[in-house]
Formats: structure tokens, sequence, C-alpha cells
């Protein structure tokens, strides 16, 4: 009984934060009015979702959002594994201690001040970019779309990579060193050692970071396409993502059911494809399944 | 397995590369807010400033209360947050770690799938606004952040593997409730996990300016991550807003003290960092092996 109990604070929260909004998908079938509160609002069936496909927005941000991700991950996973095989093999501890933790720094810092930092870059006026490299003929960075997949997939790459890295680096000390010993008295250089050994065995994990991410490929980090562009108009064929379209579209007047029609797709398809990489998983190797 | 003393300079190099890559954009967020505005004005954002000054810091200490108060917001809500999260989780994952409990499925069945399914922002902004937590501080605890199925089945599973079942039979025979077992053994031993999981907890509470863009309206409710988002869109404004005293917004050193406030904000977590970082790995590295 005392069980129970010390389950209920933790389960009510569920409830409330998780669960009562599950039950609010039914906004993308209404038209809202905070008067009439969420029941009391008029049913209008599909037409939420009609209007969105009428428009070219829904296009952009679903191609957005998976490109990026497609990038992300591929960049993340590369880098990542390509570092964590470097500092593994740094033979001083200190060093090897310092990379792991200036690599792990960019990860503890908000959104925010990275854009700020960005913003230190970027500015059109007083950006360091501007006032050294592009002096002579300054770059109009938060209304010129070119190069905004190349900065977005490098902020991205450089505040989160820390954490693959980690993983990838907790991967390969579980691989057994006498592996290596045999493979360098058979005289297998590193280049050998790591396309034989250590790759093959990090297989599992990398396998299952990636179906895991393509589950996750219609969610995007809502602070790194909101704030790093500063919601700039002129970027948004290249910087909107499903997810700052919901947010964007709950915020402009009569938007709601757009915005929750919007989420609840992505909600349904994210499921459909978790479920669908986790069976993957599973079949591939069951241990690393997450359910 | 890299043994050549010419292979490991190489290596070292890089890495080190590398390493000032991640530091070196907060170091510009740091040298821009000890340049003098004027330097700012002319020669932009610049690691090599020609004046330094602590202009900016002298401006935020005679001139803002609010972001003393948004500082405070920010402090009180990471430690409410953690506090209850942290509580309220490890009691579910105690209680679900207990062998031979009804129902213990179920509940985990449930905890498990709000990782899979979610209602979507519109349903959860409807909901929080409408139990009132717009402009309270309770809009930064309880929304989305006070735990999670993940870290409920972390640290269930660390109870799980790291403290037998058997002490809680002897304990019973004792004649200890199971509150006097979660309170006097299970949370001594499962230090480890909890300091972790507070620790990334509070991490995201002090990162968090999501839940300031969503539910806070009044500028004295800012915290301080929503602070800088807010003047991010409009630093005058919330410049003018913030002075007690009447000079005119050109007279403001803006330039520099946007850079100043971001970094008063990191300035925790890197003086925390050491600290922090060995957590961050030991989690992140565990979560890891253990799938």
């Amino acid at each position: 009984m005392p069980l129970y109990v010390m389950m209920i604070p933790c389960a009510l929260y569920l409830l409330i934060n998780n669960y009562v909004p599950m039950a609010g998908i039914i906004a993308a079938f209404k038209s809202f009015k905070a008067t009439e509160g969420l029941l009391g609002s008029p049913w209008v069936g599909w037409r939420n979702f009609e209007y969105l496909f009428k428009s070219n927005d829904m296009m952009i941000i679903i191609r957005n959002t998976m490109l990026y991700n497609v990038a992300f991950i591929l960049v993340n996973n590369v880098i990542g594994i390509i570092i964590a095989i470097m500092i593994t093999n740094v033979k001083s501890k200190r060093y090897q201690k310092f990379y792991q933790s200036s690599v792990l720094l960019p990860f503890t810092m908000s959104m925010v001040v990275i854009s700020y930092v960005v913003f230190a870059f970027l500015s059109q006026q007083n950006g360091m970019l501007n006032n050294s490299i592009f002096q002579s003929n300054p770059i109009q960075w938060y209304n010129d779309p070119t190069w905004w997949p190349l900065i977005l997939t490098l902020v991205q790459c450089w505040k989160y990579v820390g954490y693959g890295i980690l993983i990838y680096i907790a991967g390969i000390s579980v691989i057994d060193k006498s592996l290596y010993e045999a493979a360098s008295i058979d005289g297998a250089g590193a280049w050998k050692q790591i396309t034989r050994i250590t790759l093959p065995s990090l297989m599992p994990a990398i396998i299952t970071l990636f179906l895991l991410s393509i589950g996750r490929i219609c969610y995007s980090d809502f602070g790194l396409f909101y704030l790093i562009p500063q919601n700039s108009g002129p970027l948004f064929n290249v910087t909107a993502t499903i997810d700052t379209y919901v947010y964007s579209a709950l915020m402009s007047p009569g938007g709601i059911g757009r915005s929750a029609a919007t989420g609840l797709m992505q909600a349904v398809v994210g499921f459909v494809l978790v479920l669908g990489a986790n069976g993957l998983v599973r079949r591939l190797s069951s241990r690393d399944a997450m359910f | 397995m890299i043994d050549n003393r010419i292979q490991q300079f190489i290596m070292n190099g890089i890495l080190m590369l590398i390493a000032i890559a991640m530091i070196a954009p907060l170091l510009l967020l740091f040298i821009s807010s000890i340049t003098d505005e004027k330097a700012l004005v002319a020669n932009g954002y610049s690691y090599f400033p020609e004046t330094l000054s602590i202009g900016a810091y002298t401006y935020i200490a005679d001139n803002s209360e609010m972001i003393f108060s948004a500082y405070g917001i920010t402090i009180l809500v990471t430690l409410i947050g953690t506090f209850i999260g942290l509580i309220i989780t490890a009691m579910m994952s105690f209680a679900l770690s207990v062998r031979g409990v009804p129902g213990t499925s179920i509940i985990s069945f449930l905890v498990f799938f709000t990782m899979l399914f979610n209602g979507g922002l519109v349903p959860s902004y409807i909901m929080w606004t409408s139990l009132g937590v717009v402009n309270t501080i309770w809009a930064y605890v309880f929304p989305f952040l006070l735990t999670n199925a993940f870290n409920i089945i972390l640290i269930r599973s660390y109870f799980a593997t790291n403290i037998p079942n058997e002490i809680y039979e002897s304990a019973k025979i004792d004649g200890a409730g199971y509150y006097r077992i979660f309170a006097t053994m299970v949370l001594p031993l499962g230090k480890p996990i909890l300091v972790t999981i507070g620790l990334f907890t509070g991490l995201n509470y002090w990162n968090d300016w999501q839940n300031g863009l969503y539910f806070i309206t009044q500028p004295d409710m800012l915290s301080i991550q929503a602070l800088l988002n807010k003047m991010n869109q409009n630093i005058q404004a919330v410049i003018s807003y913030t002075s007690v005293s009447s000079s005119s917004a050109a007279t403001i050193p803006h330039v520099s003290i946007r850079m100043a406030i971001a970094f008063v904000a990191i300035l925790p977590i890197l003086a925390m960092y050491p600290f922090l970082q060995k957590y961050f790995a030991s989690g992140i590295m565990g979560g890891a092996v253990k799938g």
C-alpha cells in the first residue's frame, strides 16, 4: 500500500502533463474559442487539416524538418565517432579528460545564450565576421538564406556532438583490449584496427542510435530553429520546421486549429516511426531495443 | 593502438583544435561583454578589442533591478523544480523497482507510453493556461520539465540492479515500513544516480526559456533565460523598462550589455562545470551502456 501512495505524485503529474493533453488532440478538429473552452468549442471536422494542405508552408516545413534531421544524424554520428576514436587513443589521461570536458561544454548552454553567441558572429552591423573576414563585402546574414543550412548544421553539431562523443567513448571503452593486442601482434596497423575492431564493435550502438533518431525525424529542436535565426522572415524557407510552425501558428490569431492539426500529425507520424524503428532495432539486436 | 609518437602528436594537435573550437565561441561572448561600448560600435564584436571596459557590468549592477529579479526567479525555479522533480521521480522509481507488487507492469507501461506519444504543444498550452499558471513561478516549474519517463526508467533500473530486493525483505522483518526504507536506505544507496538526474533536471530548469515564452507576459516575472529571449526580440524596450534611471535608450551600452547579461546567465554553469561534467559524462555513458 505505501508503495502505491509513493507513486501518486508522479502518476498525477504524468496524468496532467502527458495524458490530459493526449485527450486534448481533439483541438485539431475544433474551432477553438478561448471563451468557450476546449470542450465547448464547435467541431469543424477535418477543416483545419484541409487548410494546412492548401498552403505551401506545409511542404516547406516537412522538407526542412526531415532534411535537417538527416544532415544532423550524418554529421553528428560521423564526427562523433571520429572524435571518440581519437580521444580514446590519446595516451595521456589528463588530455583525454580535457578533450572530453571541452566537447561537452556547449551541451550545457541554453539555446538562448547560444543565439547570442551566434549573433556576436553574424550580426550585420557589429558581428565579428562582417567586421573581419567579410569587411569588404559584408553579408546580410539574417536576411540572406544562402548560408543558413550550413550555419544551423554547424551550431547544432557544436552543441550536441559532445553528447554523441561520450556515448561512443562509452561504447569503445567496453571493447575487449586483448583484441587490439592480438591484432597488433599479427601486424595490423592503426587503420586496420579501427576498421576491423573498433567500428564493427560499435555497429550495434551506431545502428540503434541511427534508428532511434529516424524515429524522431519529424521532430526538430524548436530553440535551434526559432532562436538562432532570430525568427527572421526572409529566412523562413530554410529555417522553418514543424515545431517553429506549430508555435507561430499557435501565437497567430485564429491559428490554434492549424497549430493543433500540425502537432497531431507530427505526433501520429512520430508514433508510427518510433514503433517501426524499434521493431527494426529489435530484429537487428534485441538487446538494444527500447521495448 | 596508435603508439607512434608522431601520430600521437598530430592527433593531440587536432583534438586541441577541436577543443578550442568548442570553447572559443563562448570566449567571444565573454570578451564582447568586457569590451568598451565605443570600440564595439566602431569595430564590432572581436576577440582582440581595442579597449576593455567593465561598463556593461557596472550598468547591470547599477540599473537593472529586473535582471536581479529574473536571476532570482531562475534560482528559485531551479531549486523548487529540481527538488520536487527528484523526490517524485525517486518515489515512483522505487515503487516500480520493488518486485512482486501487483499492477506495476501496467504502470510501467503507462509511464513508458509517454515517451512514444504526446498531445503536442496546443493541448498542453491550453491546459496549463486554464490551470492558471500564467505569470506565476509555477509556469516555470510544472509544464514539461518536472519529470519524464526517461528519468523514471533510468533511476528504476539503477535501484533494481544496485539495491537487492532482499534488503527490503529483511528491513520489513525488522519492522521498517516502505517509507522508512525509502528514506534511510534507498535514497542514500541511490545517491550517484539521483545526483546525476538531479543535475540534469537542474540544468534543464536553469536553461529553460520556452515556458517563459509560452506562459509569461508580465516583464517582472521573466526568468533570466526568458528575459534574454525577450531582449533578443526587442532590446531597447526591455532595457528602457529595466533601467531605473531615466537615461535615454541611446546612452545605454546595449551592444555590450546584452552579451554581459548572457554571460551572467551562464556563469553558474561555468563555475560548477568541473563538477557537472563529471556527473554528466557518467550519466550519458551509463545510460548508453545500459541501453
